[in-house]
């Protein structure tokens, strides 16, 4: 690791004013402190947010939804009450992400903003196209972990396992930088066709200050499916989160979002008009899963990933039709 | 603790930093007095990327150490305070050999750089034995002969003591879970599981020390 400065922040204007050329904020630090071992961030100054009062909250309100502090970690959130009752999708995203000892770590902030785990952007030796170079090393590279949607230009998939179910969950992000502002979880994330460089909107000197999840109406329930190659860590090579609000049988509302599929997390409409006003069965499900999928532009080695996600999302919807998981 | 830490004597970069202080002192004194008010005001919020000193509480002892920002825990633990007890295998958080606790929670220390945990309790596994009581799953880790070549040992034993202090009464999957992130390359966790069962049952009997 290159040498650099330290500065613990106190206030979000303190935080912002300490920004210098170079400067990079750290909560739980667990992506960056890999992205320095690797030299391929080497911040001049670390802003550090972990002395930041007040940013370890959950507040619960049942009309007011979810406020969560941008320092709780995915431990703290995969094991949360409320949480597990009533936005179960987020705990298990949160429970199933990397091992303990990183949910211990890794907070709901950093979690959303970390770097894509693409083995060519991590390598310091391949100049990619997301570092400014000239090429996708996955396009006829190994992509069997790579996107299968919107990856013609930059394959990698987005690594936020909590950002799949918050944005099924329509959460909202409060940014503070120079201005504040908030902004829909689903319009945060960059794909890179917008801009090949970065993986959401965030500016330099912006942080995010909150996260926001509207209360659930009483008949919505979600499920959250990570799926690995192996039971015990690994990164998912499929993920989805579905929240449904049900009338009986029958689906008044879907929100499907497909995650390690494409660059961002990705709302899968189509499955979501397939579903709505319908009775939830094996049929409908497999009719949703079908047309969530039928975009799909597989690479050489991770066409597997387009049967995968078909199971899984259908799983993931009668899972979340049946009440499954809400703990 | 041995004597390792005496080996230097007056180092290089000890005498550099004296000499550093001399200079900057001359330096000063021809800076106005409103200079000095702001270098003062941004010295007190920025430090580094030179030696830092800052104190950690190590299995209830606070110790002072001279250490970069960039500093892990696990280097700090292991070369700064001498406790090697602790190791580095992979240093990016993918085999959790590194594992200690910061506030009664596992964690990676290769990925906790050192000034994260200021004001905190960290505990390693030089600490978990009380004098010369091993911890029961120390002791049935030996019982159980689960370790082969023992490099993974210390963080899977920091993992499963700290489930049987969250859960007395864990179930298998329980113990597979706790363990879900440490790498046993040599394949041991069957007698892992065992053993922190066993130690479970060891110190619901009351024959444990923790």
């Amino acid at each position: 690791m290159r040498p650099f400065e330290w500065a613990d922040a106190t206030s979000v204007e303190q935080a912002v004013s300490l920004t210098v050329k170079g400067s990079a904020f750290k909560a739980g630090g667990v992506d960056l402190v890999d992205l320095m071992k690797e030299r391929l961030f080497e911040p001049s100054r670390i802003i550090n947010l972990n002395t930041m009062p007040d940013w370890n909250f959950i507040k619960d309100d049942a009309s007011a939804g979810l406020k969560i502090g941008p320092l709780v970690t995915l431990a703290q959130l995969s094991e949360h009450d409320a949480i597990r009752k009533r936005y179960t999708a987020l705990a298990q995203a949160a429970g199933h992400a990397a091992t303990p000892q990183i949910r211990n770590m890794a907070t709901l902030g950093g979690n959303l903003l970390q770097r894509p785990r693409c083995w060519y952007f991590r390598h310091e030796e391949f100049h990619c196209r997301k570092k400014g170079g000239e090429r996708c090393f996955a396009q006829d590279g190994e992509n069997q972990y790579h996107a299968i949607f919107n990856n013609s230009l930059c394959a990698i998939v987005h690594p936020s396992a909590t950002a799949t179910p918050l944005i099924a969950m329509g959460a909202t992000l409060d940014i503070s930088g120079k201005a504040k502002r908030t902004v829909p979880a689903e319009e945060f994330f960059t794909l890179p066709s917008v801009d090949l460089h970065r993986e959401n909107q965030l500016e330099p000197g912006e942080l995010i200050t909150q996260i926001n999840v509207p209360a659930p109406s009483a008949n919505a329930r979600s499920f959250y499916i990570k799926q690995g190659e192996k039971e015990s860590f690994d990164w998912p090579v499929a993920e989805i989160a579905a929240v449904l609000e049900m009338d009986g049988d029958t689906c008044k509302k879907a929100s499907i979002v497909l995650g390690a599929a494409a660059p961002v997390p990705r709302r899968a409409k189509e499955a979501e008009a397939a579903l709505t006003g319908q009775k939830i069965d094996e049929k409908t499900t497999r009719a949703a899963a079908e047309a969530a999928l039928k975009e799909a532009t597989p690479l050489a080695n991770n066409g597997y990933k387009v049967p995968l996600l078909r199971v899984v999302i259908a799983r993931a919807i009668l899972a979340a039709a049946r009440g499954e998981g809400a703990a | 603790m041995s004597n390792r830490t005496d080996r230097g004597g007056l180092s290089r970069r000890g005498f550099l930093k004296g000499a550093g202080v001399a200079a900057a002192t001359t330096a000063l004194l021809d800076r106005s007095v409103e200079a000095l008010a702001q270098e003062n005001k941004e010295s007190r919020s920025v430090v580094g990327p030179g030696a830092v000193a800052i104190t950690l509480k190590v299995n209830g002892q606070h110790k002072d150490f001279q250490i970069e920002p960039s500093a892990t825990l696990a280097e700090v633990l292991r070369v700064h305070a001498d406790m090697t007890g602790t190791k580095i295998v992979c240093d990016r958080g993918s085999c959790s050999a590194c594992t200690v606790w910061i506030d009664g929670k596992t964690v990676c220390s290769c990925m906790t750089l050192a000034m994260d945990a200021r004001g905190r309790e960290i505990k390693t596994i030089e600490g978990l034995a009380q004098g010369e009581h091993l911890h029961p799953v120390q002791e049935q880790f030996i019982e159980h002969d689960a370790m082969q070549c023992g490099f993974c040992t210390p963080g899977m034993i920091m993992s499963c003591a700290n489930l049987l202090e969250r859960n007395k009464q864990p179930t298998l999957d329980d113990v597979k879970q706790a363990c879900s992130g440490n790498l046993c390359r040599c394949g041991t966790y069957p007698r892992v599981f065992e053993a922190t069962l066993a130690a479970a049952k060891q110190m619901k009997g009351g024959n444990g020390n923790a």
